[in-house]
């Protein structure tokens, strides 16, 4: 399928992945074993399905009430002393960081992992406007160096050997060529890191929870790094999608029990902190963005997935990620779950998606807020081909299977006339070659059908 | 208690072995089997890749093949779980509805419906189960491995009653095979390589065969394991269940 705005859709760029079958291998069993992880954490917990099942009510309880709770939690954090922004989109949320950041004479931001900032492209955005943003998550501070997107929302530098971020801060922060040792990169990442924060007037963090009831937010890291932005800088810029609300701070528990868990096997983020009011002198920024978001809320089929907690548990178990890599999605946020959200942002770039999974099912069951992934992304194959976002060749051949398999008289000729299933199915993708035969047999064609035997075994009912 | 065989398209056209095996396993467990020859397909290929608006004539005439039977049957996890989730008319919604609460997959047939305590198989080989995930995870034809909840399994009970057969252990018990319909075609490079990972892990512990109750994901492994030239064999769980080996 061609992608408008992509030179390669899905399918190409994880056959590209494949070319390196040990390196799929290691990505692969990488993922797999913090899935390993998030399985025996979740064993531990005897009530673990009850907790997901009140996690997803809470989110589906405060999707229903989101505009009353997105006042409530204004109203309270503007008591607080907080000041509320709100973007209707990307574009918007950009403008008001930048105008923020101008009002104060800012050139310079430390940014800790947001991955709304990256659906929006702040940092380019920033850029452009003369700024510099450092990221100070270590996983975003590699692939920054990169000059890649993150491929993962919780391990965005998943992707990269040891040995390759060894060469990126060879060529970005001086270390010795050939070092690998994580011990000795991860020192000299906080080195490097440590003058950022304490030379930086303002710092970006994302927004894990914002509760209605207080007005106060919630940030979860386990490097810190947000508290060292947000404490050393005189203003706090927190960027969140409106779907991050919760209603009570007594709701906060049943999340942060599953967030770690379901992400990386812990019991909990090294820091979960709390921000609620302003310092004297110093300044505190929400801003509360759209991005699409109300319009997901108004599509029925699609809702549940604004109950998202971004903790990555899909992408960890889903066996096509696992072999296809992060950046084969081309979407902020790759995986089941992004396949469900980036249709909704654009349907025409982003219409490979939804097809790039088998419906296996398994993201549905790891997802801490029950969101039915799997449901979701054949909703969507339905969407997209209604749309008008199907190939051309592709509606033909569904089109000619369908005649002959709506039409039984049809299909005993086609059947007999070479067992016509699996000639059609590669016809489907192309007519240069079978994909199906490129590593794998065709299944040998028996003497007869089963119809054909029953006809001559069992009396016919016809 | 007349039951109506629901024979996947690509089973009949591919696997009447399997087909064959299903309708004498129902037959041997006394009940009434009747093979509908009009039949063609659930429409599931269609329905899965965007096309469902195009599967309402199929619909129709599975409507019109099966509506007058107690239960209807099929060696396929995959067809049954598209049928109980899809099935519509635009005619008769009323046995449409009637179809998706009494089609069943052959296996939780046996064990749910028909009861079957004991079966008089015999087949003396190390054999791998392949849980299909629409099966497993679909029609709850076992535990899956990431819910926190009790471990059972209905094809394993099954095949616990099959005399002389060895079940071997897997490292990662219910991984998707990646045949997933036109996603085998579409996505050929992921598909392929989930396809290899799963056959691998059967080899690694000594498989001579790879079973389960869907013949779509066994086709895609099987053409798999050929293509390495392995002498390891697919074949679906009814041959099994009704073999009388030695």
């Amino acid at each position: 399928m061609s992608v408008e705005g992509h030179t390669k859709d899905h399918a190409a760029l994880a056959d590209d992945f494949n070319q390196d079958e040990p390196r799929v291998n290691w990505h692969d069993e990488t993922l797999w074993f913090i899935r390993e992880k998030r399985d025996r954490a979740a064993f531990a917990i005897p009530d673990w399905e009850m907790l997901r099942e009140t996690a997803s009510q809470i989110k589906f309880h405060t999707l229903s009430n989101l505009s009353q709770y997105l006042e409530q939690f204004e109203a309270n954090a503007q008591a607080n002393g907080i000041i509320v922004h709100w973007a209707a989109d990307a574009e918007e949320h950009n403008q008001i960081v930048h105008s923020i950041l101008q009002k104060h004479g800012v050139t310079q931001m430390v940014k800790s992992k947001s991955m709304l900032t990256e659906e929006c492209h702040l940092n380019d955005y920033l850029e452009q406007q003369g700024i510099e943003v450092i990221d100070s998550d270590l996983g975003e501070r590699i692939v920054q160096l990169a000059k890649e997107p993150p491929s993962h929302i919780v391990l965005p530098c998943i992707h990269l050997k040891k040995e390759e971020i060894g060469d990126i801060f060879h060529q970005h922060l001086g270390t010795e060529a050939g070092m690998s040792d994580p011990q000795i990169l991860t020192e000299t990442a906080r080195q490097h890191l440590r003058e950022t924060f304490l030379t930086r007037k303002a710092a970006l963090t994302g927004v894990n929870f914002a509760i209605a009831e207080t007005g106060e937010f919630v940030v979860c890291t386990n490097e810190g790094n947000a508290d060292m932005g947000a404490h050393l800088a005189d203003i706090h810029i927190a960027s969140m999608g409106i779907e991050k609300l919760i209603p009570r701070r007594s709701d906060l528990g049943v999340f942060l029990r599953l967030l770690t868990r379901s992400a990386t096997g812990q019991p909990i983020t090294t820091y979960s902190s709390h921000f609620k009011k302003p310092r004297p002198g110093h300044d505190v920024h929400v801003v509360l963005v759209d991005n699409g978001r109300s319009v997901q809320l108004g599509r029925e089929d699609f809702r549940n997935s604004l109950k998202c907690i971004r903790c990555g548990a899909c992408m960890n178990t889903c066996p096509v990620y696992r072999r296809s890599g992060g950046h084969s999605y081309q979407s902020a946020v790759a995986g089941p779950i992004g396949s469900i959200l980036a249709p909704n942002l654009d349907m025409k770039k982003h219409a490979d998606l939804p097809f790039a999974s088998t419906l296996c099912g398994s993201c549905s069951n790891v997802c801490p807020v029950k969101i039915d992934i799997h449901n979701q992304l054949y909703k969507w194959r339905q969407v997209i081909v209604k749309e008008g976002y199907a190939d051309p060749k592709k509606t033909l051949g569904m089109k000619a299977m369908n005649m002959v398999l709506s039409s039984p008289q049809t299909f005993k000729l086609s059947g007999k006339a070479g067992r016509w299933f699996m000639k059609t199915v590669p016809f489907l993708v192309s007519n240069k070659m079978n994909p199906w035969y490129k590593q794998r047999e065709m299944p040998q064609p028996p003497k007869e059908s089963f119809g054909e035997w029953y006809r001559r075994n069992r009396k016919s009912n016809e | 208690m007349t039951v109506g065989l629901f024979i996947p398209c690509y089973v009949d056209q591919f696997y009447p072995n399997a087909a064959i095996a299903t309708l004498e396993l129902l037959e041997k467990a006394g009940v009434n089997v009747v093979y509908p020859v009009r039949q063609t397909c659930c429409g599931q290929p269609m329905a899965n890749s965007g096309f469902e608006h195009l599967t309402k004539d199929c619909n129709e005439l599975f409507v019109q093949n099966f509506a007058q039977f107690d239960y209807i049957v099929s060696p396929s996890g995959s067809c049954v779980l598209h049928v109980k989730d899809h099935l519509h008319s635009d005619t008769h919604e009323d046995q449409a509805q009637a179809i998706r609460g009494k089609v069943y997959e052959l296996v939780e047939f046996l064990t749910d419906v028909v009861k079957v305590e004991k079966l008089t198989a015999r087949f003396p080989h190390k054999v791998g189960l392949h849980q299909s995930c629409h099966g497993q995870r679909g029609l709850g034809l076992a535990q899956m491995s990431e819910l926190v909840a009790p471990a059972f399994s209905k094809p394993e009970k099954l095949l616990s009653m099959v005399q002389d057969l060895e079940l071997i252990p897997l490292s990662r018990k219910d991984e998707c095979c990646g045949f997933g319909g036109t996603f085998c075609v579409a996505e050929e490079a992921v598909s392929v390589k989930m396809g290899k990972d799963r056959v691998a892990d059967h080899l690694q512990h000594e498989a001579e065969f790879i079973t389960g109750a869907d013949m779509s994901c066994l086709m895609h492994m099987e053409g798999i394991l050929r293509r390495q030239k392995s002498k390891v064999k697919v074949m679906h769980i009814a041959e099994i269940l009704n073999a009388q080996e030695g």
